[in-house]
């Protein structure tokens, strides 16, 4: 296959003929080890000029001066762009048009609603000026108390939580969950607020051609962008042409554009020129999202026996000020155990930050860790094993809704990865195993799981005069595999063998893939192309079936099956005839189709689609210094057709990395008075480096699902997140016998603890 | 001030009027040469994006002035391998799949052939851990990067023995 | 940053009258001076390149034992001399423990001295602090102050200095060369840093136009190479700076510690010299006992600056195991791990 992007390709990398399910190498492998990868910030048009956004310090109140006249003294400036000169919007960029249009900065007022906010963006000649000048603005503020955390205000029940979900939900009698339980597990956790991180800092540039706009940006989601920046210029969304090839990771951060991405276009626009403006890593923590703190108390009552009787989970987020994005942290309770009475509800509280966003597995990682260390809690209440808890209380239904799954390989998951991880003999008690050098060795285990979500998303499929074929669709690869996974089902749906392919893919341009996001891409637009493919190949059929000429000729369209570039008689295999052959007898340069993919409502109202997973943990602890490392992980994972096993063994890795740094590591540190974050950097804000992370071992298991949609995929993007945070965290209890309910667990904790 | 300054860069000698002294190597390969292999993360020598060899050794470039610079011998990515063959480091990174939205895959790249050059990791994956920790990998691609890393190392030393043999 | 005007002088004494101006600064590799410059924490309006001064990059043996560092070798050169690491096995292992390697390969002796605070309150330009901005006040003192001082802090400061390898040093007695405008002098590196008391501002005992140009390791200090170790905890296992670490550094005969040096990391606005420790631990049999009461001397003038108590006990814990870790025995090699309590295993 080709991709559109000049590729020079090693042939020895790509494994010819075989797609979906084999293990094939990234397709933009040689691009992206070679740096030939163009992300949005290695675009440089002619006339290019640098914007550098200026940030405020306070996280609440007004921007009372800015010195512009300093800043446009400087060498290069070439012009200041603050609230009161700026270009025209169309649409206030307040306004609340859908759920979706989150509330951005386009320095529409002199208010500051959260520290690294813009409050004005300098433009130059260069980089050094204009980051120079945005410094020299020095800005003075009318400062007001900033409202920090979560105790910072009353707070409120919010009318949704995550996309739509109600704030609450009552299954069965909780009160007479409570009554019958004999054992109660009653525990309150905390979770910090964390940021996205990606690799790549949001980056824009945008060239206006009257009011035509060309935009290299990376983005989850090129049709909704489009669709805001429509909004906001006022111009037709056909008028803007987004390319986003690459992402340099996005973790939800880049799935609706962000403010700062916005001021890139706005800048462009007032100068006339092209502009470049890439966010500082500092300026990474406030406009572009983030997962809010979380405090979380939930109660587990069972039977002496171990059976659970009632759930209760109960979480209070942060929001914005300004808008409304409630982290569905308690929602991770409704589905992974069995209990007569479930109860999850939310509280919010409003404070001085960016708008929290979706951030990988939003709800599900905040809530999974929580859940996971109080079965954890549970378990060792009732005295039984971990393990065996969970078996006791499978849900074999979807506990809050009493419906069936429409595949659900959790059992086998929970018993490969325990055979493999070697759980049997763990001992029951705390504080039992060392290691040769005296280290406090812990075994902990977490379950897994994240929703089958499907969006929209459309493709477009064509055979060419030549036989060959191409895939069209604006699909975002973010560092999942969409290169490879989606050309992998291309080339499966056209019937052409790999080399044979075309894919075109990271445009606007192209067919609206939808977004890259909750797991549901390789779903939503590989059934988009799975349609789109199907249908070229029907249009093929058809011609060579009602051709006398053809030696396919009566065979109908169910008759034929297409592989290899041609179409066969299914009941006779030797009476075949190529696409080129097809065309042309028919005279044509090419046929092509659309298709589109998105969940079957039927199915869902039928059935509960999850992907699933078991993930075991080991941690050392140093007995007196405090300092943990995880040793070992293994996940097994259930979630349906893979599609490529090297990119989703190294997707369910990096979600397991983040469910290890989710508990060990990584936490925004915030100034309580001021609410500034005083670790907005990566020295800081810790995210694990290499040697933070052991040896690993994802196990795949086999699910057949036919209901979630055609391709049976369920996404392994996020899920990978969830069970590992609460395994690490489970396991630093089985080492060390402290139950730490704040995370990351702090080297303090354990210290102070460990006599 | 024009600050004059020459450079080799992938093994071509650049003459290099520059008229800003805050420009740093990193700017000045992204913003001025167009090798924009090299990534920029977090321009603070916190994530080693930037990675590149300057005189054989890897450096972050976000926080090396190019000015400062005057002579010496750069490498990119952008100058690794050769005759359109992929660099062992390189054509390891594909086969254990070292990344996955490959942003800090140059760094990456850059660090294990500059970890190499240094020989203070051996064969033992937990030095190449520890050596390969200045770069950080947010998709958390480790494992592949670690077997990469070790994989071209090995096959370099193999190569190395053959040739000398 | 701001911008500024670029000097490269051809000696040391041009080098010093370039500096001697306001607002002029060495730059040597830069990687911790532009890091500052581009947080706006620090804004020379000039910077004189040291890099290519001659003869400063060198390692020389004297004819009296001892060892002089030029201030220009890199952080990762030093660690990596054969004979450096096996004469002073603690003081590479600190170097190894620090930063990345990226960073070690640029980073210069003279440049790791002259490291400024990680205090966050110091590198946020809208915070109050007093090292910044004398007078302004320390916003770290009722702040998030979990990793500040237990040591030596006043209220008008609790920043700790963030240098794994000034740590060792200290214990070992190095010397700083200093070449300024009154000629060559030196000091014991324990008075180059200052503690913040009523001017915190003034970071070192240096003077404008003052250049570090060597250190020297004293020739006894070669006498603890077989029983040395760096002990360093933190957030992850690499590239992040001390909560506390700990060098300590033994010279054991007959049973019996002759000499003992201890310093630690992380804990104040200085790499910290615990003397009182040392003498309890001389004269002593190296075992737990006598570990614990050293730890204790080592921390008796400890008091928490704010929700930072545990640093306290946490070091009294580093104390004694670096010390164990020491007495055990310097490894055959550096560890997979430097500095790491994952890497306390003897030949690791």
């Amino acid at each position: 296959m080709t991709v559109e992007l000049s590729l020079t390709r090693d042939p020895a990398h790509i494994r010819h003929g075989s797609n979906i399910g084999q293990p094939m190498t990234r397709t933009d492998g040689v691009l992206k080890v070679t740096g030939k990868a163009r992300y949005a910030a290695d675009n440089h048009p002619a006339g290019m000029a640098y914007a550098v956004i200026a940030t405020s310090c306070i996280a609440r109140g007004r921007v009372t001066a800015l010195d512009v006249t300093a800043a446009k003294r400087h060498p290069g400036v070439i012009d200041v762009m603050t609230p009161a000169h700026k270009p025209e919007l169309a649409e206030d960029p307040d306004a609340k048009g859908n759920p979706f249009a989150f509330r951005m900065e386009l320095l529409q007022s002199d208010e500051v609603r959260y520290a690294n906010q813009a409050i004005a963006v300098v433009i130059a000649e260069t980089l050094e000026a204009a980051t120079e000048g945005a410094a020299l603005l020095s800005p003075r503020y009318q400062v007001e108390i900033a409202r920090v955390g979560l105790d910072a205000g009353e707070a409120y029940a919010p009318p949704v939580v995550g996309i739509g979900n109600p704030a609450e939900v009552r299954h069965g009698d909780i009160d007479a969950g409570m009554t019958a339980a004999t054992k109660l597990t009653d525990a309150t956790y905390q979770t910090p607020a964390q940021y996205h991180n990606a690799m790549e800092p949001h980056a824009m540039v945008a060239v206006w051609d009257g009011d035509r706009l060309f935009i290299d940006t990376p983005s989850q989601g090129m049709g909704f962008a489009q669709m805001r920046i429509a909004g906001l210029f006022g111009i037709p969304p056909a008028n803007i042409h987004i390319n986003s090839p690459f992402l340099g990771g996005g973790f939800g951060s880049k799935g609706l554009i962000s403010g700062p991405q916005v001021l890139g276009i706005m800048a462009a626009k007032l100068i006339g020129r092209p502009v470049k403006l890439v966010l500082r890593r500092s300026q990474m923590y406030g406009p572009v999202g983030h997962r809010p703190p979380t405090r979380q108390r939930i109660r587990i009552g069972t039977d002496d026996a171990g059976v659970i009787a009632v759930i209760n989970h109960e979480a209070r987020v942060t929001t914005s000020s300004f808008d409304d994005f409630y982290e569905p942290a308690a929602d991770a309770s409704h589905t992974l155990y069995a209990s007569p009475a479930i109860r999850t509800a939310h509280e919010a509280v409003r404070v001085d930050t960016g708008t929290p966003l979706f951030m990988r597995a939003p709800g599900e990682a905040t809530g999974s860790i929580v859940l996971e260390s109080a079965i954890d809690e549970a378990a060792f209440a009732c005295g039984i094993d971990p393990l065996e808890f969970r078996l006791k209380n499978y849900a074999e239904v979807e506990p809050t809704t009493g419906k069936p799954f429409s595949s659900k390989a959790l059992r086998q998951c929970y018993a490969r990865a325990a055979e493999r991880f070697g759980w049997a003999g763990r001992p029951l008690q705390p504080k039992q195993m060392r290691d040769e050098n005296g280290f406090l060795v812990g075994w902990g285990m977490g379950t897994a799981t994240f929703p089958a979500i499907m969006f929209q998303g459309n493709a477009r499929a064509v055979i060419r005069a030549d036989g060959k074929g191409v895939m069209e669709t604006g699909a975002h690869d973010m560092g999942q595999g969409a290169w490879t996974a989606l050309a992998q089902i291309s080339a499966d749906s056209l019937g052409v063998d790999f080399d044979q392919l075309t894919f075109r893919s990271g445009s606007s341009d192209l067919p609206d893939a939808g977004i890259a996001g909750g797991s549901g891409h390789t779903a939503t637009v590989g059934a988009a192309i799975h349609n789109a493919g199907a249908a070229v190949i029907a249009k093929l059929a058809e011609l060579a079936t009602t051709d006398e000429r053809s030696p396919l000729f009566g065979a109908g369209n169910a008759g034929v099956v297409a592989r290899g570039g041609r179409l066969h008689r299914r009941d006779d295999d030797a009476r075949s005839e190529s696409y080129a052959e097809i065309l042309a007898r028919a005279g044509l340069a090419e046929v092509d189709a659309t298709g589109s993919g998105a969940a079957d409502a039927a199915a869902q109202s039928q059935y509960a689609m999850h992907a699933h997973g078991a993930v075991f943990a080991e941690v050392k602890v140093d007995p007196e210094l405090g300092q943990i490392r995880a040793t070992r992980l293994v996940g097994a994972f259930a979630a349906g057709r893979i599609i490529n096993p090297l990119m989703v063994q190294s997707q369910l890795r990096g979600g397991m990395i983040w469910g290890l740094s989710f508990a060990l590591h990584e936490e925004a540190v915030m100034d309580h008075r001021s609410g500034r974050i005083l670790n907005a950097n990566l020295a800081e804000y810790h995210v694990p480096v290499n040697a933070d992370v052991p040896p690993m071992e994802v196990i795949t298991v086999d699910e057949h699902d036919p209901h979630v949609n055609p391709l049976g995929i369920k996404g392994v993007g996020e899920i990978g997140i969830t069970g590992s945070a609460g395994a690490v965290a489970n396991a630093v209890f089985h080492a060390t016998g402290i139950r730490v309910r704040n995370f990351p667990i702090k080297i303090e904790e354990v210290v102070m603890r460990l006599g | 001030m024009n600050l004059p300054l020459s450079l080799t860069i992938n093994g071509v000698r650049r003459e290099i009027t520059l008229d800003d002294p805050r420009v740093t190597l990193l700017d000045l390969l992204r913003e001025r040469l167009d090798l924009t292999g090299t990534k920029k993360g977090c321009d603070r020598g916190q994530c080693g994006a930037c990675t590149i060899l300057v005189d054989g050794r890897r450096i972050n470039s976000c926080l090396a002035l190019a000015v400062s610079h005057d002579g010496a011998e750069i490498t990119t990515i952008e100058g690794v391998g050769c005759g359109g063959e992929l660099h062992p480091v390189q054509a390891a990174f594909i086969a254990h799949d070292g990344f996955q939205c490959g942003f800090c895959t140059p760094g990456q790249i850059m660090s294990g052939i500059g970890m190499i050059g240094e020989g203070q990791a051996g064969d033992d994956p937990e030095r190449v851990r520890e050596c390969m920790s200045g770069n950080l990998c947010r998709c958390g691609a480790y494992q592949g990067i670690t077997e990469a890393v070790l994989e071209a190392q090995s096959n370099m030393t193999a190569t190395k023995q053959r040739r000398s043999a | 940053m701001m911008n500024f005007d670029y000097v490269r002088p051809a000696s040391v004494a041009d080098a010093i009258a370039a500096a001697s101006e306001k607002g002029a600064s060495y730059l040597a590799s830069g990687t911790n001076l532009l890091d500052l410059m581009k947080g706006g924490v620090s804004r020379p309006s000039r910077l004189v390149d040291v890099t290519r001064l001659p003869g400063l990059d060198r390692i020389e043996r004297l004819a009296d034992g001892s060892l002089r560092i030029g201030a220009l070798v890199r952080n990762a050169d030093l660690a990596h001399d054969a004979e450096f690491a096996r004469n002073y096995p603690a003081v590479a292992e600190a170097l190894l423990s620090g930063a990345s390697a990226q960073l070690r390969n640029a980073a210069t002796v003279g440049g790791n001295l002259m490291q400024r605070t990680r205090c966050a309150y110091f590198y946020d330009a809208g915070s109050a602090c007093n090292r910044r901005w004398p007078g302004a006040g320390c916003d770290a003192l009722k702040g998030e102050n979990r990793l500040h001082a237990v040591l030596g802090w006043s209220e008008g400061c609790i920043a700790t200095h963030p240098s794994d390898f000034c740590v060792p040093l200290v214990g070992l007695d190095a010397i700083v060369e200093i070449e300024g405008k009154g000629g060559r002098r030196e000091l014991p590196l324990e008075a180059l840093h200052r503690l913040p008391g009523e001017t915190p501002e003034r970071e070192t005992a240096l003077e404008r136009g003052d250049l570090i140009v060597a250190l020297r390791l004293p020739t006894e200090a070669k006498g603890f190479a077989r029983h040395a170790r760096y002990i360093k905890v933190r957030e992850r296992t690499s590239y992040a700076f001390a909560v506390v670490s700990a060098a300590a550094s033994l010279r054991i005969e007959d049973g019996r510690i002759r000499d003992a040096r201890l310093a630690l990391g992380g804990v104040a606005a200085k790499p910290w010299r615990a003397r009182e420790a040392e003498q309890v631990l001389a004269g002593a049999a190296p075992d737990a006992a006598v570990y614990r009461e050293a730890a204790r001397a080592a921390l008796s003038g400890a008091k928490p600056s704010g929700d930072n108590a545990f640093k306290i006990e946490l070091a009294q814990r580093i104390v004694v195991r670096a010390l164990t870790l020491a007495a055990r025995g310097t490894p055959d090699r550096i560890p997979a791990l430097p500095g790491s309590p994952f890497s306390s295993v003897a030949g690791a």
